[in-house]
């Protein structure tokens, strides 16, 4: 007896619950990406990398040495208590280069991605949605762009752009927009045919209103993913530029730049190039993880495996 | 059935013209209009005025820009690419010289990145759970994290810096070049029955090879295992196991079969991705091929070579993008190849 009070009171209890506050998708998604342990690390790995752009980009002086600063007499010393991570060709700290690296690395990923995501979701969008002729035509345009290999297309672009780290964004940028075009079609193409868009239309919502109120929200899980996902892409992708020295302009510090110029000493101070690349190796796999753990999280299908 | 297959493959090649052509179209608006303008580069800041308009009337850069492109659309389709700005060789014999590196390389990487990938995927799908598969997932995500760039200079530091028992650079030594032939040096060689030279060159592909196939090693790896593991979970699977098959059988003969066919699909993809990645590789170990080839030439504004570079690997690419579709259809027969579109 006692027994069946009990259930009945967690039942209503947690109906009572229900109603009072209907769990969000996000709240959701949330609860089970905390129980991720790997996404978890990531993301604290990536809050760190984000304090760190800000704070060397407010009180440089937190460095323990100047990263512009070049001193001959010190160049290729080896790490040390001193120079944690040692000095480069030009005698400069290491530790305090890739330090402000980061900056450079994450502004250039979040950029890109956005700038890619917003142009890939507007056409995307328009495919998906008008259909037809518009479709045929974005989409003819996006499978150009997707037969050339995405780094070729990039350096293609700096060539044209010229050589900087805002054009590598733009280039980056520019490639990555056929990706998130053909998924926000794809979904756009899934949830078009629902009931609930149908409806909006029939009370005569407008095209743009369909869009943005009764779609995107629909399909924005997925987008949050992909441009996780990207943000490691782009990342990767800078940093290869950059070491091609199609990237920042001397002496600005950037990962894949830094490892370009040491290559030639590769060796004589192996160290110089094995930092920059665990920078930008770590960095990219907290992105890789934190992209993984989000899909799961709002995909439990794909948990199982 | 093989008529429907004819005409899906005949469909399939048509619709390649429009990609190419827009292909052509992109590379010429990026190169030829807004690039900045080849002759300071080529001629030197300091050339006069009339030599540089003299230069540029001799390359066409003075016609009108629709005249060029039209142009070199004629020229493409019957493989005259023009010539290099610098070395005034034909653009194709250039690449015809740098193009068998690239292929050697890239065929062993495909090779190395699917039979490692599929093998480590399908144990890690039969063994899910114990400590080769968490040891591949681990390999995958490194495989996907880590640039191309940044391990082949790890390689180098190891194998060549500090063990000293592989060539950091170039394809084989100078004097044991094989003369003529494919300009694949392994076959090369071996035809030619010169096993010093042919231990050279392998010697030479190791971390070349090892560094362009890590990426596609982690994508194939991860795509077998859950490929197969979804196949492993199929009824028929079970069926196969109560009617008192082996174990190796089962895996061997009724799963891995049905789950090759998405695996297919991304082998026959990475093969795309690895000529970009020849690139960055090329880059590292000093390949001589085009990958290496079209970064210098894209750095000293040779315009026709860049043209034809990405023309020839775009074309490549959509054409393996083909077949494997065609092989796709093949495989599978449940693919309504005539309803399909490009």
């Amino acid at each position: 007896m006692d027994k069946t009070q009990d259930t009945a009171a967690e039942i209503s209890l947690s109906t009572q619950e229900f109603l009072e506050k209907p769990e969000s998708q996000w709240k959701s998604m949330w609860d089970s990406l905390k129980k991720n342990k790997a996404a978890m690390v990531s993301l604290a790995f990536i809050i760190i990398l984000v304090l760190i752009a800000v704070i060397t980009a407010i009180f440089p002086q937190v460095l323990p040495h100047d990263p512009y600063e070049q001193n001959m007499t010190k160049t290729f010393l080896f790490p040390d208590g001193r120079y944690w991570f040692g000095t480069d060709q030009l005698g400069r700290d290491i530790f305090s280069r890739i330090m402000v690296g980061t900056r450079v690395s994450l502004s250039v990923g979040v950029i890109a991605v956005a700038v890619s995501m917003t142009l890939g979701v507007v056409f995307g969008s328009l495919a998906g949605y008008l259909g037809g002729k518009v479709d045929s035509f974005i989409m003819r345009i996006m499978d150009i762009m997707l037969s050339i290999p995405s780094i070729l297309l990039a350096i293609a672009f700096m060539a044209a752009l010229g050589q900087g780290i805002d054009k590598a964004v733009i280039a980056i940028s520019l490639v990555s927009i056929p990706e998130y075009a053909r998924i926000v079609r794809g979904e756009i193409l899934s949830v078009k045919e629902n009931d609930y868009v149908q409806a909006a239309k029939v009370i005569g919502d407008k095209d743009g209103r369909i869009i943005f109120r009764h779609i995107l929200p629909n399909v924005l899980s997925s987008i949050i993913v992909r441009a996780t996902l990207g943000i490691s892409s782009a990342i990767l992708d800078a940093s290869a530029l950059g070491f091609l020295g199609l990237g920042v302009q001397p002496p600005a510090a950037e990962w894949g730049d830094m490892l370009g110029r040491a290559r030639n000493y590769i060796f004589q101070a192996p160290y110089t190039l094995i930092f920059p690349g665990l920078a930008i190796s770590l960095t990219v796999l907290a992105f890789n993880l934190l992209g993984d753990g989000l899909r799961d999280a709002l995909d439990p299908k794909s948990r199982q495996n | 059935m093989y008529f429907d297959l004819i005409k899906y493959t005949i469909k399939r090649i048509l619709l390649l013209i429009p990609v190419l052509f827009g292909v052509s179209l992109v590379v010429f608006l990026i190169m030829r209009v807004f690039s900045p303008d080849p002759a300071p580069v080529v001629l030197g800041e300091h050339a006069s005025r009339e030599a540089m308009q003299a230069w540029r009337n001799a390359h066409g850069l003075n016609d009108p820009i629709v005249w060029q492109f039209i142009d070199f659309l004629k020229n493409a389709l019957t493989g005259n690419f023009g010539t290099s700005y610098y070395t005034n060789q034909p653009v194709m014999k250039e690449i015809m010289a740098r193009f068998p590196a690239t292929v050697e390389l890239a065929i062993c990487a495909i090779l190395f990145a699917s039979v490692f990938g599929v093998l480590l995927g399908v144990v890690s799908a039969v063994r899910k759970n114990t400590a080769v598969d968490y040891a591949s997932t681990i390999l995958a995500l490194i495989g996907v994290s880590m640039p191309i760039f940044w391990l082949g200079i790890l390689l180098i530091i190891l194998f060549s810096g500090t063990l000293h028992i592989l060539p950091s650079t170039g394809r084989i030594q100078p004097m044991l070049q094989p003369v003529g032939g494919t300009g694949l040096y392994l076959w090369d060689t071996l035809t030619s029955g010169d096993f010093e030279a042919f231990g050279d060159a392998a010697r030479h592909l190791i971390m070349p090879t090892l560094a362009l196939a890590m990426y596609s090693l982690a994508i194939i790896t991860r795509m077998t295992r859950s490929s197969m593991l979804d196949t492993l979970n199929q009824d028929y699977i079970r069926t196969a196991r109560s009617k008192g098959i082996s174990s190796h059988r089962v895996v061997k003969h009724h799963a891995l079969r049905n789950a090759m066919i998405p695996i297919t699909t991304v082998i026959g993809l990475q093969f795309g991705s690895l000529l970009g990645g020849a690139v960055l590789t090329e880059t590292v170990f000093a390949w001589p091929g085009i990958g290496s080839y079209t970064v210098q030439c894209i750095q000293k504004s040779d315009f026709p070579v860049v043209q034809a570079v990405v023309l020839i690997i775009a074309t490549v690419y959509v054409l393996i993008n083909l077949i494997v579709d065609l092989i796709y259809a093949f495989l599978d027969p449940r693919i309504k190849y005539s309803k399909e579109e490009g």
